[in-house]
């Protein structure tokens, strides 16, 4: 299925139709708002607009959803961020005593970034994707989805697609919430492997023993390694690849392989050659792990812990449009992981196309309906909230109403205990 | 019964009953007088005590028996605890005393509250692992701090993740007790991974404990500073506590090459030469990038940016310096103006907080924000592939013996002894005649051997500044004691400092 053609200098003209048709905001401010078990939650909640001509403006607030859409209608912003929920509104900050606007809390986030993986990949670089490299994508959601929910004991993991190059995690959990910036930095470290930037070559050194988090890791890695690195990667098949690889090598086990290769060109063969050296190794003095280390700095997970560690930190909303690509920032389902497409995600420009197509189909359905009258004042309400449901975003708006569901299940929790401390009948 | 021959007088303290404990939280302040002579006193040693501890531990590693040794000594020599299991009431008092001092002189900047935290905490590490398993026990719990230890059963079942998890640590057994924390209590062990996780508590060994403990110091002690800034107004109205606390605090910074007596001495033609002659390893690398790539992350422009500025870049300098670099890239102009300008204006205090952010120091630059993919900052003597920096050192020209030494020096971890040699090697001396501990400080000591172009002053006035700044403010009559006073400090503080400079470390 291909998208429409998106033509960034349509933005304007598409965003209208967007905000006033298409965004969730239902579910958004539902999202946002954590079943008002805490005051004020969702009026304290920082969100950073890019306007037009880059105009960028921070310290947005608003009272009511009502309020989110008309302001965003009214602004049409071609990028949203979302940001901490302080202990003011956020558009009253300079009113506040100097010291006393603080941010208190917001969801963990992560956002894992392709360029990051430049120096292991060669079908692309930059800010190109492609099939072959997505697989990266893949792998780090499931690991980092497994240690976030097994090792830290976190349930509401909302992935996200940046619309570019890249995924983004909002971990809702409250306990993520209330996370100090030590505390994130802290997360963000014990899931960080990859160490190191241009003036590193081996990025990974792994020592005995090793963490059940790095074994786990490397199960899903091991999954993956085969189809991607060896054959849609080719690492051991062109020569400047098998060089690159050869450099992670202790330098006696290197000059061994080296002469191995010549006689052997089949990446799988010659992958099974240098596990074979790793494994001879280790029954001398020391355990060796290169073949391990080799595995994780092709593969493992690289995040930008920057983004991570602040409280206030402003990150890319769901359902925010990429202005260069055009595609909606839509939340991925786990369950279809290894099928998920980033070419695939529906553009703005499609979106709105479809729409467009919709409107005469409507119009019959609707002269059919004989309760046409007494409905009249809420179709245009209903219409609009259906209408996503009619485009290609349908999908992606309903796995979003799964995720809410799991997550109002704890606040329905947290509600009630509320009220009983409360005493309230 | 001792009696301390000082000048007190009093036959028995009643205070002294306060000080049972080996170790303490700081939870309570001291509530007691003292003179004000004490309190200068008491604090100019607490500081000395944790400058000590900063240097220690960037030279040395932190569990080792040199890092031990030097502490102790520097304990005892400072009049501070240094033996647990010894009653020493009025040293423990002094500790007392000195720490909740310097907490109002750390209190004020995140930069300041920082290195306070960082050091006290070191501290504490040191102090908390030399007392006896019985006197750790007690300290857990007259602070409160009940965990709660793991079944045999659970034990059994998670073995080969508790064995598999603890390698940094010695002698764990499953014999011992395994306590099950949440994991927001043990971040420092979830930070390096020397901890099994599972459904967000933190498994950890009886051994390990002492983490726990100083995640809670930490975080308290964080907490209190926040409190501590709070009332620091009615502080700082004592006419008799400002210059010394504002003394105590800058004498950390000691030199901050913010630059501000430089302004518009470089001229942007100069500074591709002078990357070559007079900039300190870092900040070469990162010009080279910066000319090669037409780019710098973020990280990189800070760092680079910051120390052009202490170098004596004016803003409209650095503006067009950016500009003209990112432009030769995929910016263009108009993106740059609305993209990275903001970045540089900020960091020149016109942004923002207006803060007037200081070049960062050796220090920092090894310590923090370590470089990742597609980043050129960091210290190339502590962050890069000890391969790739022969090459470099090399490509630089540096004869092999001293390459050797140099890497000597790297594998000992001795970064900033590296550059120091870097610089005599590059500049052909014998003695580089200085301690290096900020990359500013190395342009303006090569600038001062090449005999160089402009006017680079050191900056050794900040004493006498301060002092100015504080009998700026306040009514004529009382400075007259005050500025007694700060002078006083001021020569006592500039003492600290040249007793650090000239520390070998």
């Amino acid at each position: 299925m291909s998208s429409s053609d998106y033509d960034p200098a349509c933005l304007p003209d598409l965003l209208p139709l967007y905000y006033r048709r298409l965004f969730p905001f239902a579910q958004y401010y539902r999202w946002l708002s954590y079943g008002g078990v805490q005051k004020s939650y969702f009026q304290n909640r920082e969100f950073s607009f890019t306007l037009k001509d880059d105009i960028y403006v921070r310290y947005q607030s608003f009272s009511t959803q009502n309020e989110l859409e008309k302001e965003m209608q009214k602004m049409n912003p071609y990028k949203i961020d979302i940001g901490a929920v302080y202990s003011h509104r956020p558009n009253q900050h300079n009113t506040v005593k100097s010291g006393s606007f603080q941010a208190l809390e917001k969801e963990l986030v992560f956002d894992i970034d392709m360029t990051d993986y430049d120096d292991v990949r060669s079908c692309c670089s930059a800010a190109d994707i492609c099939s072959k490299c997505w697989t990266l994508m893949t792998i780090a959601i499931r690991i980092l989805d497994r240690a976030l929910r097994d090792d830290f004991g976190f349930q509401h993991l909302l992935w996200v697609y940046s619309g570019r190059r890249g995924v983004h995690c909002w971990v809702c959990d409250e306990a993520a919430r209330k996370l100090s910036a030590a505390a994130r930095s802290a997360v963000a470290e014990y899931l960080s492997l990859v160490k190191g930037g241009e003036e590193n070559v081996k990025k990974i050194v792994l020592t005995d023993p090793i963490h059940p988090f790095i074994g786990e890791s490397l199960s899903v890695v091991e999954h993956y390694f085969p189809q991607y690195a060896l054959q849609e990667q080719d690492i051991l098949g062109r020569r400047e690849s098998v060089d690159k690889v050869l450099a992670l090598v202790p330098e006696d086990v290197r000059r061994e392989l080296q002469q191995f290769f010549q006689n052997e060109r089949n990446p799988e063969k010659r992958w099974k050659l240098i596990k074979d050296q790793a494994r001879a190794k280790q029954t001398t003095a020391k355990k060796r792990h290169f073949d391990k280390e080799i595995m994780l700095q092709y593969c493992y997970p690289r995040l930008d812990i920057n983004v991570s560690k602040g409280v206030n930190h402003l990150l890319k909303s769901p359902f925010s449009v990429h202005p260069k690509t055009g595609r909606i920032s839509v939340p991925i389902d786990l369950k279809d992981l290894d099928k998920f497409d980033p070419f695939a995600v529906p553009t703005i420009s499609l979106i709105c196309e479809e729409l467009d197509q919709l409107k005469p189909e409507e119009e019959q359905t609707k002269s059919e309906d004989s309760k046409e009258k007494e409905n009249e004042k809420d179709t245009a309400e209903k219409r609009k909230n259906r209408d996503y449901k009619r485009t290609s975003l349908a999908k992606y708006v309903k796995h979003f109403d799964q995720f809410l569901d799991g997550l109002a299940r704890s606040w329905k929790g947290e509600l009630l205990r509320k009220s009983d401390l409360q005493k309230e009948f | 019964m001792q009696f301390a021959s000082r000048k007190k007088k009093l036959v028995s303290n009643p205070k002294t009953e306060l000080y049972t404990e080996p170790l303490q939280f700081y939870g309570q302040p001291p509530l007691e007088n003292i003179s004000l002579s004490e309190f200068e006193a008491f604090a100019v040693d607490r500081l000395r005590l944790l400058k000590t501890v900063e240097n220690s531990g960037v030279s040395m590693v932190k569990r080792g028996d040199d890092y031990k040794k030097k502490l102790e000594s520097e304990l005892k020599a400072l009049d501070f605890p240094y033996r647990e299991d010894v009653e020493e009431p009025e040293k423990r008092r002094k500790d007392h005393i000195s720490h909740f001092i310097l907490r109002l002189a750390y209190c004020q900047t995140e930069d300041l509250r920082r290195w306070f935290i960082q050091q006290e905490v070191d501290l504490f590490r040191h102090r908390f692992k030399g007392l006896s398993p019985k006197q750790k026990l007690e300290f857990l719990h007259k602070n409160n701090l009940q965990y709660n230890t793991i079944s045999g059963e659970e034990k059994e079942q998670l073995k080969n993740e508790l064995l598999n998890s603890s390698h940094g640590v010695s002698g764990v057994s499953l014999e011992h007790d395994f306590y099950k924390v949440p994991f927001q209590d043990a971040l420092d062990l979830v930070r390096t991974r020397k901890v099994y996780l599972k459904e967000g508590y933190a498994y950890i060994p009886q051994s390990e404990i002492v983490a726990i403990v100083l995640n809670d110091f930490r975080t308290r002690l964080s907490k209190a500073l926040a409190l501590t800034a709070r009332s620091l107004p009615a502080v700082h109205s004592d006419e008799r506590l400002q210059p010394l606390l504002n003394h105590l605090s800058h004498s950390y910074f000691g030199q901050d090459y913010s630059g501000q007596k430089n302004v518009g001495k470089i001229s942007l033609e100069q500074i591709d030469s002078l990357a070559g002659k007079s900039f300190p390893l870092c900040m070469r690398q990162l010009h080279k990038a910066l000319r090669e790539n037409h780019h710098l992350r973020y990280g990189g422009r800070m760092q680079y940016g910051l120390f052009l500025k202490g170098i004596g870049l004016s803003l409209e300098q650095a503006l067009q310096f950016w500009k003209m670099e990112f432009i030769q890239g995929k910016v263009d102009a108009d993106k740059f103006d609305k993209a990275f300008a903001y970045n540089i204006r900020h960091m020149f205090g016109k942004e923002g907080k207006r803060a007037d952010y200081t070049p960062y120091s050796c220090m920092k630059v090894i310590l923090s924000n370590p470089p990742s993919q597609g980043d050129y900052h960091g210290c190339p003597f502590r962050h890069s592939d000890p391969e790739l920096l022969k090459q470099k050192l090399q490509f630089y020209k540096v004869s092999p013996s001293g390459v050797n030494q140099i890497l000597e020096l790297v594998k000992g971890m001795h970064y900033q002894l590296a550059c120091q040699k870097y610089f005599e090697l590059t500049h052909n001396v014998e003695d580089s005649a200085f301690s290096l501990s900020h990359p500013n400080q190395y342009f303006i000591e090569s600038q001062k051997l090449l005999g160089g172009g402009k006017d680079v002053k050191r900056e050794t006035e900040t004493p006498q500044r301060s002092q100015e700044n504080s009998a700026a403010k306040g009514p004529a009559a009382a400075r007259e004691p005050a500025a007694v006073e700060s002078q006083h400090l001021a020569e006592m503080t500039a003492n600290l400092e040249t007793d650090f400079l000239k520390t070998d470390f």
